[in-house]
């Protein structure tokens, strides 16, 4: 009987149709708006993620997300270098500066000062040039999205695209001059706004006005010692607050998702989808029993069990909604890997997401099953005599 | 009188009322039949007389106020709900004024329903139906959809489905009202040539005087009662 149930189904196409679009859709909805969501978000610590050596972040203890600089002391670079547990400690700049493009346009960017010597805190993949050659007189380099987008130059004529910055170019930064020396790959910033990793040294000459320009120190940890625990220590012993880079990453979220609207304004698109979704779904599929009701009371009266008739509904709901998810996470899958190196909307994909979202739906199926189950349990059997 | 053990149908006293207050309405006030294994029964009446009520207690698929219902011995009260339900699956076989044919399923596979229902698998179940199908003249239209099939065809689909399980008690309601006369006729001769058997009765409620000559007896029921039970002279 359950073939006959799935055949039911299946004939009616109209119907069927329908409900597979509706459940699609809210799946569409309910898969795709997180992911953007979580997309969004994860670009709020994207530069935590992208510099992967340190193990550590120690900073003011007043800063509250990455975006959030309050320099320190250069001598408190010494003192979390003195603390037992330390393998090396780096400093790190991180402010905005004005950069000065050839058509006299300033673009506010992101300058990153990476200790001279061992230049960590870098780029980790490079798309033009070498890291090394940051040690070139007044060299920069460039992520890749600054480069091809606002730091790009004036297409040469009128309507033309832009061209993008190649090593070589020469910007202005607090009328310092600046060499482009390489391009490299980075995860966009909340704010998508250029970033140019410079050394510290030549930092300091670009931000002249600024007195303290420690923004972070970054730390490793020695082999064996346990990160949580050395920035515990450094903690206790320096006044200064330090976090592992997976803590630093929660702190900075967890700032954005209370401090922003961004949460509830995506949770609502989200509800709605679902609320959409259940409601569209469960009419049509409460619709297509009704249609049916009548041959569902022959079967009960030929003998067919409540039993079994609720395994041939549920079955038919189950049907539908995985068939409706399927397509629906589909086409969020096909966006998800067409957005996967877009410089502009991109798309988070994971199985949490997938999971949360199937839930949703299999409420939903279960839900227009359970209305629809209703009826034909109420169904008289002797309703089949009266034509 | 015979002993209910050895009848198909025996009823005693059977009554039944639908609604409350003054919207009560008595549709049983106390009917006595029994039918015979081997029977062809016509139950005629003006609408309204409890044709359908009375049939839908013997079916199973109605519980009676009072009175006793019982059939081929086994009095249905006694059973469970679900009981009952797998009673009715192997011993009942239906066929309806409208066909009620599934119009999504082939002819084979609304024949099949009942096997199906009765827990046999797809496969067996379609060439039981198919054979069934073959009996009854439709060969060849096996996998045909309802709609593609003219009323008489369709009505003929429904008698197979309704023998398929080789059911011991059939119930027909208005089984020729949606049907043309030769049609009805044809059905008619199809439904006794197949359906009555020594260890199988059959009920048919109907309007039809056209097809009373296919019946071995006929009861007369009006206003809730049956109030004459004819033998049909053509014997």
């Amino acid at each position: 009987m359950l073939s006959i149930a799935l055949k039911m189904l299946f004939g009616d196409r109209g119907k069927y149709l329908g409900i597979i679009t509706g459940i699609a859709l809210a799946s569409l909805i309910m898969i795709q708006q997180p992911g953007i969501l979580i997309s969004i978000l994860s670009h709020t610590y994207s530069f935590i993620s992208d510099i992967n050596l340190p193990d550590i972040w120690v900073m003011d203890p007043k800063v509250k997300f990455i975006e959030d600089s309050k320099p320190l002391l250069d001598t408190q670079l010494y003192q979390v270098r003195g603390v037992q547990g330390v393998e090396w400690a780096m400093p790190l700049y991180k402010g905005q500066q004005r950069v000065r493009l050839d058509n006299g346009e300033t673009v506010g960017s992101i300058v990153i000062g990476l200790d001279d010597a061992t230049l960590i805190g870098g780029p980790a993949v490079m798309l033009q040039g070498r890291l090394a050659d940051l040690r070139l007189p007044d060299s920069v380099i460039v992520n890749e999205d600054g480069a091809s987008g606002r730091l790009a130059k004036p297409a040469a004529t009128p309507g033309g695209k832009s061209i993008p910055l190649k090593i070589g170019d020469v910007l202005e930064i607090n009328d310092k001059r600046a060499t482009v020396v390489g391009i490299a790959r980075g995860t966009p910033t909340f704010q998508s706004q250029p970033i140019l990793y410079t050394t510290y040294t030549r930092a300091e000459n670009y931000a002249l006005s600024e007195r303290k320009l420690l923004s972070f120190i970054l730390v490793k940890a020695k082999a064996g010692e346990s990160p949580e625990a050395v920035a515990r220590r450094i903690s206790r012993q320096t006044g200064l607050a330090a976090y592992t880079a997976e803590e630093f990453k929660d702190k900075s979220l967890e700032y954005f998702l209370n401090n922003t609207n961004i949460l509830v304004n995506f949770g609502f698109v989200v509800i709605i989808g679902f609320i959409v979704g259940a409601a569209v779904t469960g009419q049509i599929f409460y619709n297509f029993t009704l249609d049916n009701l009548r041959y569902f009371g022959v079967y009960k009266a030929m003998g067919t069990t409540d039993r079994l008739l609720l395994r041939m509904i549920m079955l038919q709901a189950l049907i539908v909604g995985f068939i409706g998810f399927g397509l629906g996470a589909g086409i969020c899958g096909v966006f998800a890997a067409a957005t996967l190196h877009s410089n502009d909307l991109t798309m988070h994909l994971n199985w949490q997401l997938l999971l949360g979202s199937g839930t949703a739906v299999l409420l939903i199926v279960v839900l227009a099953a359970l209305f629809s189950i209703r009826k034909v349990l109420k169904l008289e059997p002797a309703e089949v005599f009266k034509g | 009188m015979h002993h209910p053990e050895t009848l198909a149908v025996y009823c005693r006293g059977l009554t039944k009322t639908f609604g409350a207050g003054e919207m009560q309405v008595q549709a049983l006030r106390g009917v006595d039949l029994e039918v015979h294994p081997g029977e062809l029964l016509m139950l005629v009446g003006p609408s309204g007389c409890g044709k359908t009520t009375l049939i839908s207690i013997i079916a199973g698929i109605l519980h009676q106020d009072g009175g006793e219902c019982i059939l081929y011995g086994q009095d249905l009260r006694q059973f469970s709900k679900n009981e009952r339900v797998v009673h009715r699956g192997q011993n009942v076989g239906f066929v309806f004024q409208l066909f009620n044919l599934v119009p999504t399923l082939t002819v084979a596979e609304n024949t099949a329903i009942p096997l199906l229902i009765n827990g046999l698998k797809m496969a067996e179940a379609l060439a039981r139906a198919k054979e069934c199908l073959q009996e009854i003249g439709l060969k060849g239209r096996e996998d045909s959809l309802p709609t593609q099939l003219s009323g008489g065809q369709q009505q003929r689909v429904a008698i197979a489905r309704a023998l398929v399980h080789n059911p011991r008690l059939v119930v027909c309601d208005e089984p020729t009202s949606a049907l043309d006369h030769q049609t009805g006729r044809r059905v008619l001769e199809v439904l006794k040539s197949l359906a009555v058997s020594q260890d199988r009765a059959l009920i048919i409620v109907t309007h039809d005087a056209r097809i009373f000559e296919f019946a071995d007896r006929i009861a007369h029921m009006d206003d809730g009662r049956i109030v004459d039970i004819k033998t049909n002279n053509r014997h």
